[in-house]
């Protein structure tokens, strides 16, 4: 069978796990439990405060970084950008960290004080990392990464500065927040992330047309006339407030926008008219499915979901550039 | 009163204080074929690129059918200039199909939905371009040459009457050279398309243009009909090398020493 066949059979297939995930945990649910008329069995609070929300996060998070990372392929021209891999990711965090070092409960409307301190440091980061690859016009892989790998020490660096003055209990919250986790009870998270997927879903299916020559080369862009300069910005910011989202309600979780394009792009091919739903929509069911796996792995231990999406990309990366030749 | 295709006036431009391009004018009917030759760094695809918009920093103006460049919004000045870059190392991962679709971008309807006329005018162009047969093949399994054709058909997909051209003729063998001017001079004579192209080889230019404009150090040293160049000496102050011409029955330039 060809690729082509099998793909929404196993989409298919990884839906309907993904829809019956809530009942697979160290604590098994029946149906039962959840329609039960008593809201305070534990079956019920698990399924209903705890692993559904935790679905709907999975999902939205997922459909975020998979739409962040297509949009980041077509700007850089190149498969190995993410925001993960050119250090975004960690300017965003290190913007969090800051803001929780640093005591601030604030909160505005929709968004808290975390997000929008991370939203910060991503356009820092983006800015920083693109201007640096710009200096020379042309966007090689090796100075792609080496711009990435240089923001992430960057940005890592001083995250370890600010764990160094931090106390023993605030580290150690600070670590398992940076290995990336979906683990929070409640739909508070889930409200935001579900905003910001509506504006990744919006922003990929409104740009299909302009991804498409974007990743054919600015000049050609342009004197096809579409507006470079506004529409990257447009892209820039939106990223940004992608990142930003995930990372203060997540932490930072790897290589899901690094996979999921590239998969998607095996069986669809690169034109985004067709990409972009597509990546949207694995995006829906990767994630949850990792999460799965974390927490069903080591029950009823649970890994961190940025520790098995890390594992499956590591290989997954440097597979993707042992293939590049350019 | 027609405006000329393309207006330059007093055109410089400096890149980091630099100076690129200084004071170059030059005007061209509409249908007309302009070849710009010159030296290395002697600005000439500055030059196209400020024509196409896609350099913006000058001084002086331009205008395309009579109105300055800077009127018109993106995708208008897509619709009347095309641009061909140099396709050389450029491996798209798109069919020669989608790709020649995307230039229909200028033209695409709200929501960006393809229609039938987008359909023809691509299907037109490959025709013209001959690459029907390899129209659902990979840019990046092309050859150069095939390259080269694949990003005319674009632009003429892009249904403008203007299309610069930037060296579309290097690094190809002299088949494909040859298959690339025909189609070039295609689209000039019978479909009536303004062309401006940039390149190093003065033959090709003496037999496709109409107006040939030489640039050395950013100043625009010759404008004139291609037989202005014959003339003993012109072509050894350009180039700073001396040249010998075959008149007949059409003229062919050599230089005179082989190049060390």
């Amino acid at each position: 069978m060809k690729p082509r066949t099998i793909a929404p059979i196993l989409l298919i297939g990884l839906l309907l796990l993904t829809l019956l995930s809530p009942f697979i945990g160290s604590i098994p649910i029946r149906s039962t439990d959840i329609l039960s008329s008593d809201p305070t069995t534990p079956a019920h609070t698990i399924f209903w405060q705890i692993r559904l929300p935790r679905l709907f996060l999975g999902m939205c998070t997922g459909i975020i970084l998979a739409v962040s990372g297509m949009i980041f392929q077509a700007m850089f021209r190149n498969p190995l950008a993410t925001p993960y891999t050119l250090g975004v990711s960690s300017g965003a965090s290190f913007g969090a960290v800051l803001f929780m070092r640093a005591g601030f409960e604030l909160s505005s409307g929709v968004f808290s004080g975390v997000t929008l301190a991370a939203f910060l440091g991503a356009l820092t980061s983006i800015g920083l990392v693109y201007s640096v690859v710009r200096l020379r016009g042309v966007f090689s892989t090796s100075r792609l990464l080496l711009a990435g790998v240089a923001a992430s020490f960057l940005f890592s660096s001083l995250i370890m500065f600010i764990h160094y003055t931090a106390n023993v209990q605030d580290t150690f919250r600070l670590m398992r927040w940076l290995m990336g986790s979906l683990a929070m009870p409640g739909y508070t998270l889930v409200w935001q992330l579900m905003v910001v997927a509506v504006v990744a879903v919006t922003v990929a299916t409104l740009s299909m047309r302009e991804l498409d020559l974007l990743s054919t080369g600015d000049d050609i862009a342009e004197s096809r006339g579409v507006n470079v300069e506004r529409i990257r910005h447009i892209l820039f910011f939106a990223t940004s407030l992608m990142v930003g989202a995930v990372v203060a309600a997540c932490g930072p979780i790897g290589f899901v926008g690094l996979m999921v394009p590239h998969i998607c792009r095996l069986l669809v091919g690169p034109g985004h008219v067709r990409l972009a739903p597509s990546v949207i929509l694995t995006g829906a069911v990767f994630l949850p499915v990792c999460d799965l796996l974390a927490r069903t792995l080591a029950a009823p231990a649970e890994i961190p979901v940025g520790v098995i999406t890390a594992l499956l990309g590591g290989p997954f990366f440097l597979w993707l550039l042992v293939q590049d030749r350019s | 009163m027609n405006s000329p295709a393309v207006l330059v006036q007093n055109l410089s431009v400096s890149i980091d204080s630099k100076p690129i391009l200084t004071d170059v004018s030059v005007s061209l009917e509409s249908g007309r074929f302009l070849t710009i030759i010159g030296p290395n760094g002697a600005g000439k695809s500055t030059l196209l690129r400020c024509i196409g918009r896609l350099h913006k920093l000058f001084s002086g103006s331009i205008s395309i059918a009579g109105r300055p460049i800077a009127d018109y919004s993106r995708r208008d000045l897509a619709k009347c200039v095309s641009y061909v870059p140099q396709s050389g190392d450029r491996g798209l991962p798109y069919t020669v199909r989608e790709f020649v679709m995307m230039s229909r971008y200028p033209h695409l309807g709200s929501f960006f939905t393809v229609s039938r006329t987008d359909r023809d005018a691509v299907a037109r162009a490959l025709g013209e371009a001959e690459l029907e047969s390899f129209a659902e093949r990979r840019i990046d399994t092309l050859s150069g040459g095939e390259r080269q054709k694949v990003f005319i058909a674009a632009a003429l997909a892009q249904g403008a009457p203007i299309v610069l051209l930037d060296e579309p003729t290097t690094f190809l063998d002299y088949r494909q050279a040859a298959g690339i001017l025909d189609l070039i001079r295609r689209m000039n004579r019978s479909s009536g398309i303004t062309v401006i192209s940039v390149t190093h080889d003065i033959n090709q230019a003496l037999d496709c243009s109409d107006w040939i404009l030489a640039l050395k150090d950013g100043h625009a040293v010759f404008s004139g009909p291609p037989a202005g160049l014959l003339p003993a000496g012109t072509l050894d102050r350009i180039f700073d090398l001396p040249f010998e011409v075959l008149p007949t029955p059409s003229p062919r330039i050599f230089p005179k020493r082989p190049i060390p």
